[in-house]
């Protein structure tokens, strides 16, 4: 589904992704973990197109068409979703009008027709439910007074409303408490299905716990270290990056 | 420098003096009325036409901008225009028909059965009422009122009688609809007594293809108590010069809120002159203008706290495409007396173009010592992560960018209490923005 192959980014002049190869088939849940500064949040930035992270090498090919030639949004219509590590707010847009445009806009790429407004509050009241989303949190502006836990189960809900082929998700742990922690990774967990691959990335063993995956990886100074089972996870927890620092220099 | 030292006429000046000469016989009113016309075009007179040198008029130099005057426009034709029709569709209100700047009593809807209300021509009020202050009689005298006062062409005056609720909105339609440019000086006197009520609409309309002329003045009086929101939608056509003063005052524990969109017009200045004259009383005059092409709109509002415990809230927003060019001049005044006031004002520009300019220039005057005031500016581009996000979701960029832009307009829009004007307004904002594309 996913193929990444010797992939160099640079940001503002400075090489972070120094010929990283990846290949994610579908069903598959993929933990990429690293230091800071390793190069995990420069890759999920990539995969969803953003314009200041510049390719100088490599290719990705989703489904077999070349992903790094796609505009954002095009990449979204065809399956790629980012859940934000730092959500970002929207004010004077509620969230239930975001959804519904982001909703119709991916389905009119792809040559479906628009939901009609009592389809789509159905599919919003039932993925919001399942996710502890009050209607009221709906109605407000999108994320502006949200709190951190908040944020991250909007981004888990449109996840689970825009059905993509493969989800990353950027440190979707960062700043959670255990309560919330599990309320996300239920949420990700029910959406883990044999068509859906994802990349859950994070800097912590934690999430791993909850979101149980099937194969880990170690990104360290802009490459893939090491590759394993989730039980890598547990030994990072145990011995910590270090040993990965010396590995790549 | 002498101050008094003014360069020579400009060609405008000279076609004002011309027009008003040859006009002054035959404009409405009494023998008062004509004498008051008279001091108000000396008055404009003694000052000229207000240059980039004049502080008020800094970003806004009338003097270049009003390159002639045009002649006064004749009275209406005998077809109703379309554009009375077009101007709010939908909206459940009194009509009131202001043609080429005169009252057409015959275009408007009749004497509803409100018995709070009267809606009088302005002349036949004025003979009754011969006392009535046309204008600011102290400085600053304001330029373009003073043309409006020595120019006023009619207009209506609209009475709320003490503690009386006007059901429906009444709205006021400018139509300019002539076969060629002209000039009209619409004035508007609104006296809303003790506790009433009152909603008030003013639209301007006018074809595309003229570089007409409006002048209008509203006088108002909010008494105590009473509760007023104005909403003006100023859609004049791409060439038209559109001067407008409001000049009020809203009395103890009133509820004053007012709202203006701008879309059209080639050179607008909207100016406010409003008085809190009483304890206690609210003020809300919020603003949109969404510019493009070679545009120019500027909002300049002095509120005066003259009264103790007074709050008001300024909120303008623009949309500045093009080499298009949007000013906002606020004041704030707080009067010795007026302890425990609380001002804020808050203007912001999103900067569509390179070439799209923002003046902003927040004042405050404050002479009390138990105030709160305070004011931001900000100009900008549209955020980028913002961007980014919602063509992550699958927007694509121009969708993306037209809902940022609806939210950032939005947020001014909200603050209008009529329910029907703040989906119009929000159904004009998507139009601009599909013109746009």
């Amino acid at each position: 589904m996913l193929e990444i192959k010797n992939l160099q980014v640079t940001v503002d002049g400075r090489e972070i992704l120094k010929g990283l190869d990846l290949t994610v088939d579908k069903g598959e849940v993929h933990a990429i973990m690293g230091p800071n500064g390793s190069g995990k949040s420069t890759l999920a930035h990539v995969l969803a197109g953003k314009e200041q992270y510049e390719v100088t090498g490599g290719t990705v090919t989703f489904d077999g068409v070349d992903l790094l030639a796609l505009e954002p949004d095009e990449r979204a219509a065809r399956g790629i979703f980012l859940a934000f590590q730092y959500p970002l707010e929207i004010p004077g847009v509620t969230t239930m009008n975001f959804l519904r445009t982001a909703l119709n806009a991916q389905r009119k790429k792809r040559g479906e027709a628009e939901l009609t407004a009592p389809d789509f509050i159905k599919r919003v009241r039932e993925a919001s439910a399942k996710l502890g989303v009050d209607q009221e949190m709906l109605r407000r502006p999108v994320n502006v007074g949200f709190s951190g836990g908040e944020k991250k189960r909007n981004e888990i809900l449109q996840m689970a409303l825009l059905e993509p082929k493969l989800g990353v998700l950027d440190e979707t742990d960062s700043g959670l408490d255990i309560d919330a922690l599990k309320v996300v990774a239920d949420g990700v967990n029910r959406l883990r299905s044999p068509d859906r691959a994802m990349i859950v990335i994070t800097h912590y063993q934690r999430l791993l716990n909850h979101i149980v995956p099937d194969i880990v990886h170690v990104l360290s100074r802009g490459r893939i270290v090491r590759t394993g089972g989730k039980e890598l996870a547990l030994e990072l927890e145990a011995k910590g990056y270090a040993p990965y620092h010396d590995e790549a220099a | 420098m002498n101050a008094d030292l003014r360069p020579i006429k400009t060609q405008a000046e000279t076609a004002l003096a011309e027009a008003f000469a040859a006009a002054k016989e035959r404009l409405p009113g009494g023998r008062e009325v004509a004498a008051r016309r008279e001091a108000a075009f000396h008055r404009f007179e003694a000052r000229g036409l207000p240059s980039r040198r004049v502080e008020e008029w800094k970003y806004t130099d009338l003097r270049a901008l009003m390159r002639d005057a045009k002649p006064l426009a004749d009275p209406p034709g005998r077809a109703r225009p379309q554009a009375l029709a077009d101007a709010l569709p939908g909206i459940a209100a009194r009509r009131v028909a202001i043609v080429n700047g005169v009252y057409v009593p015959a275009w408007s809807d009749a004497e509803a059965g409100d018995p709070g209300v009267t809606v009088t021509d302005l002349f036949t009020w004025l003979a009754d009422n011969p006392d009535y202050p046309l204008d600011r009689d102290s400085e600053p005298i304001d330029r373009a009122l003073a043309l409006n006062s020595a120019f006023m062409t009619g207009g209506v005056v609209i009475h709320v009688k003490k503690g009386a609720s006007v059901a429906e909105p009444i709205h006021l339609a400018h139509v300019f609809s002539g076969e060629w440019a002209a000039a009209m000086y619409p004035r508007t006197h609104v006296i809303v007594e003790a506790g009433a009520q009152l909603t008030l609409i003013e639209t301007f309309d006018g074809p595309a293809g003229l570089d007409y002329q409006v002048n209008g003045a509203l006088v108002l009086s909010v008494a105590d108590g009473a509760t007023v929101e104005r909403i003006k939608v100023a859609r004049d056509g791409a060439a038209a010069l559109h001067l407008a003063t409001i000049i009020g005052s809203v009395g103890a524990q009133a509820n004053y809120r007012e709202f203006t969109f701008t879309t059209g017009g080639a050179v607008t200045r909207n100016e406010l002159f409003l008085r809190s004259a009483g304890d206690n009383a609210k003020i809300r005059i919020a603003g949109a203008n969404l510019l493009k092409g070679r545009q120019h709109a500027d909002a300049t509002l002095v509120v005066d706290h003259a009264a103790r415990g007074c709050e008001s809230r300024e909120v303008f927003k623009s949309v500045l495409d093009g080499e298009s060019r949007g000013v906002f001049q606020g004041k704030i005044i707080v009067e010795p007396d007026a302890q425990k006031t609380d001002g804020k004002m808050m203007t912001q520009a999103l900067l569509l173009s390179d070439t799209a300019e923002s003046d902003n220039k927040p004042e405050l005057e404050i002479f009390a010592d138990d105030v709160q005031c305070g004011h931001g500016a900000t100009a900008g581009r549209l955020d980028e992560n913002l961007l980014f996000y919602l063509r992550a979701r699958g927007i694509p960029p121009k969708e993306a960018e037209a809902l940022l832009i609806q939210a950032f307009v939005g947020e001014a829009i909200e603050g209008i209490a009529h329910e029907g004007l703040r989906d119009i307004l929000s159904e004009r904002v998507v139009a601009w923005l599909e013109a746009r594309q």
